[in-house]
């Protein structure tokens, strides 16, 4: 088990690094706009020496390094500064529309998985017969559809012609039920799944399809095992590593995914705010938005590979 | 000619669909302005126009053509995808051989760089970076371009990987050839098939990303026609059973689609995968 926790423990602290450095990358980007807060919180026309105190008040002149210091402290302990837009907490304003955003991407997330995951398994078992064919074809053109064409067919289509769904997801109100937040999450969660099934089903059929082309599955079909007996106990453990990398991965595309649909919904997540931001240059939020998304991918794909390496049968039993 | 004639005609019927979606994309593209009934940016009537026989897929809202910027669309987001798509191949591709070639601190500089780059979300970090440098669309090229190439470079150096230990590379190397002579007449030819699939991807990718950027306000900016734009100025009309920004949505959805079908069939036929 030494291996084990040796390979784990590089690749944390590697994880932790690449954090360090897209910390690092997202402030130094920030620095090349032209003007900096004070200059966006006052306009062009501000008096010379109101823009000296203002940068002295908040900070701006110190040297980059301690700035970057002193907002990576704040990013960690919760104090993200104010917003240039309206002068509310940054916290205040992520605290619940990243719960918003979670909850729609879980939301997906527990339809897309298993689908997904049963799917590839039957396309790998019938691999080049019509269910195959038929599903490559389904699954190619919903991977070419970008996702605010999904997303508007779905609320033409359920919202507007059928008016089963609410096209628009209001989830303010705070005093809803969860099951009517569900309800008005659906049809932003159903475009997320549209696209992030077709994805995952075809990487785990290519994952299943590896493991099924390797000779000693032939040894054991010829051996005259039945044929569940072969995928579940042969074939399974060694496609389980892949399958699990190929979940995580797509889960951290799901979560970018949502930035885009949130927007079309207009459901209140950091993907909206993001963006919304970013038209309004609001700077101090989207540098705190995008290094939560960055975070929450960088982490995604940490798992993906410490479990790839947990669930690899040659690690697992060493010689 | 008639090979590949025949090659076509066997081809599956995805393929030649979508072999004929790409053809009419670019004839639209290439033959827009004679196409078009109406200018670009004109202003012919009133707002959010329903289709008539003027305007066959009604007005947009400012009152502009919907066919016409359609038309106009297909020139303006795919000359746009395929010139970023060109330049990321480009410094991919260069950069990908030259650390297969080297190995040694380039390769480990190049391949740090690239890991570094890839850790970060491509739509989180385009859009950041888009919002900094501003909206121009040689910035926009430049942006998805440096962003994609990263992805050209792990196949570049992976395929160019397995080239350079081949014994004529070796001989080359023994006649006194440089790196670069080597990257252009030996690495190259071998490892096109692979590259020019990736091309194709890479360009259903770019396209994407370019209409989701543009449909979120950071990418091709108004009054350029544009599809993903076109999405976003329309999308109001949704909510009143209005299916007009669907169209644009759809003539997006088309063409990947077309592509990806191509490449599907391009890949089964080249990997040989036929069981």
């Amino acid at each position: 088990m030494g291996s084990i926790a040796k390979l784990v423990a590089q690749r944390l602290t590697l994880g932790l690094l690449i954090l360090f450095i897209v910390s690092v990358f997202i402030t130094f980007v920030i620095e090349f706009l032209p003007g900096d807060a004070c200059q966006a919180l006052m306009g062009q026309s501000a008096m010379a020496d109101t823009l000296e105190a203002c940068r002295q008040e908040m900070g701006l002149n110190r040297p980059p390094h301690l700035r970057y210091w002193d907002w990576i402290s704040g990013m960690l302990t919760g104090d993200m500064g104010h917003s240039l837009a309206n002068d509310r907490p940054i916290a205040d304003l992520l605290a619940n529309r990243t719960g918003n955003t979670f909850f729609l991407a879980g939301l997906a997330a527990l339809v897309t998985v298993p689908l997904s995951i049963v799917l590839g398994m039957l396309a790998a078992l019938f691999r080049n017969r019509g269910f195959d064919r038929s599903i490559n074809v389904v699954t190619l053109t919903f991977i070419s559809f970008p996702e605010f064409f999904v997303a508007y067919l779905l609320i033409y289509f359920l919202a507007v012609q059928a008016g089963w769904f609410p096209g628009i997801s209001n989830i303010s109100g705070s005093d809803i039920s969860l099951w009517e937040w569900t309800y008005r999450t659906i049809l932003p969660a159903a475009t997320l799944t549209l696209v992030v099934t077709a994805h995952m089903m075809r990487m785990t059929r290519a994952a299943i399809v590896n493991v099924l082309a390797s000779p000693y599955i032939e040894t054991a079909e010829l051996k005259g095992l039945g044929r569940w007996r072969v995928i579940a106990r042969h074939a399974m453990p060694n496609a389980l590593s892949p399958i699990i990398n190929v979940v995580a991965i797509n889960l951290a595309w799901l979560i970018v995914g949502v930035v885009v649909v949130e927007t079309v919904f207009v459901y209140p997540g950091i993907g909206q705010l993001l963006v919304e931001s970013m038209s309004k240059r609001d700077m101090p939020v989207v540098q705190a938005g995008s290094m939560i998304f960055a975070a929450v991918y960088v982490l995604l794909n940490l798992a993906a590979d410490i479990i790839a390496i947990m669930t690899n049968p040659r690690l697992m039993h060493p010689r | 000619m008639r090979g590949f004639i025949k090659t076509l005609s066997q081809a599956p019927l995805t393929a030649q669909l979508g072999m004929a979606i790409i053809v009419i994309y670019m004839f639209t593209a290439i033959f827009a302005p004679l196409l078009a009934p109406y200018g670009e940016r004109a202003i012919v009537a009133g707002q959010y126009l329903g289709p008539s026989w003027e305007y066959w897929l009604g007005t947009d809202n400012l009152g502009r053509d919907m066919l016409s910027r359609i038309i106009f669309g297909a020139r303006n987001t795919v000359f746009i995808a395929l010139l970023a798509t060109i330049l990321a191949f480009i410094i991919g591709i260069v950069m990908g051989f030259a650390a297969a070639v080297s190995g040694g601190i380039v390769d480990q500089v190049f391949s740090r760089l690239v890991d570094a780059v890839m850790a970060i979300p491509i739509l989180i970090f385009g859009l950041l970076l888009l919002t900094v440098f501003g909206t121009s669309i040689p910035v926009l090229i430049a942006v998805i371009a440096v962003l994609e190439s990263t992805r050209v470079y792990r196949l570049a150096r992976a395929v160019g990987m397995n080239i350079v230990v081949m014994d004529y590379v070796e001989a080359a190397r023994l006649r006194g050839e440089g790196n670069w002579w080597i990257m252009r007449h030996e690495i190259l030819p071998n490892a096109l098939s692979p590259l020019i699939a990736e091309f194709g991807l890479r360009f259903c990718f770019v396209f994407l990303f370019i209409s989701a950027l543009s449909f979120l306000g950071l990418g091709i900016q108004p009054p350029t026609a544009d599809w993903g734009s076109m999405v976003r100025e329309n999308a109001s009309l949704i909510a009143f059973g209005d299916p007009t920004p669907l169209i644009p949505a759809f003539a997006i959805a088309l063409l990947t689609v077309g592509v990806n079908f191509v490449v599907d069939w391009f890949l089964y036929s080249v990997s040989g995968l036929r069981e």
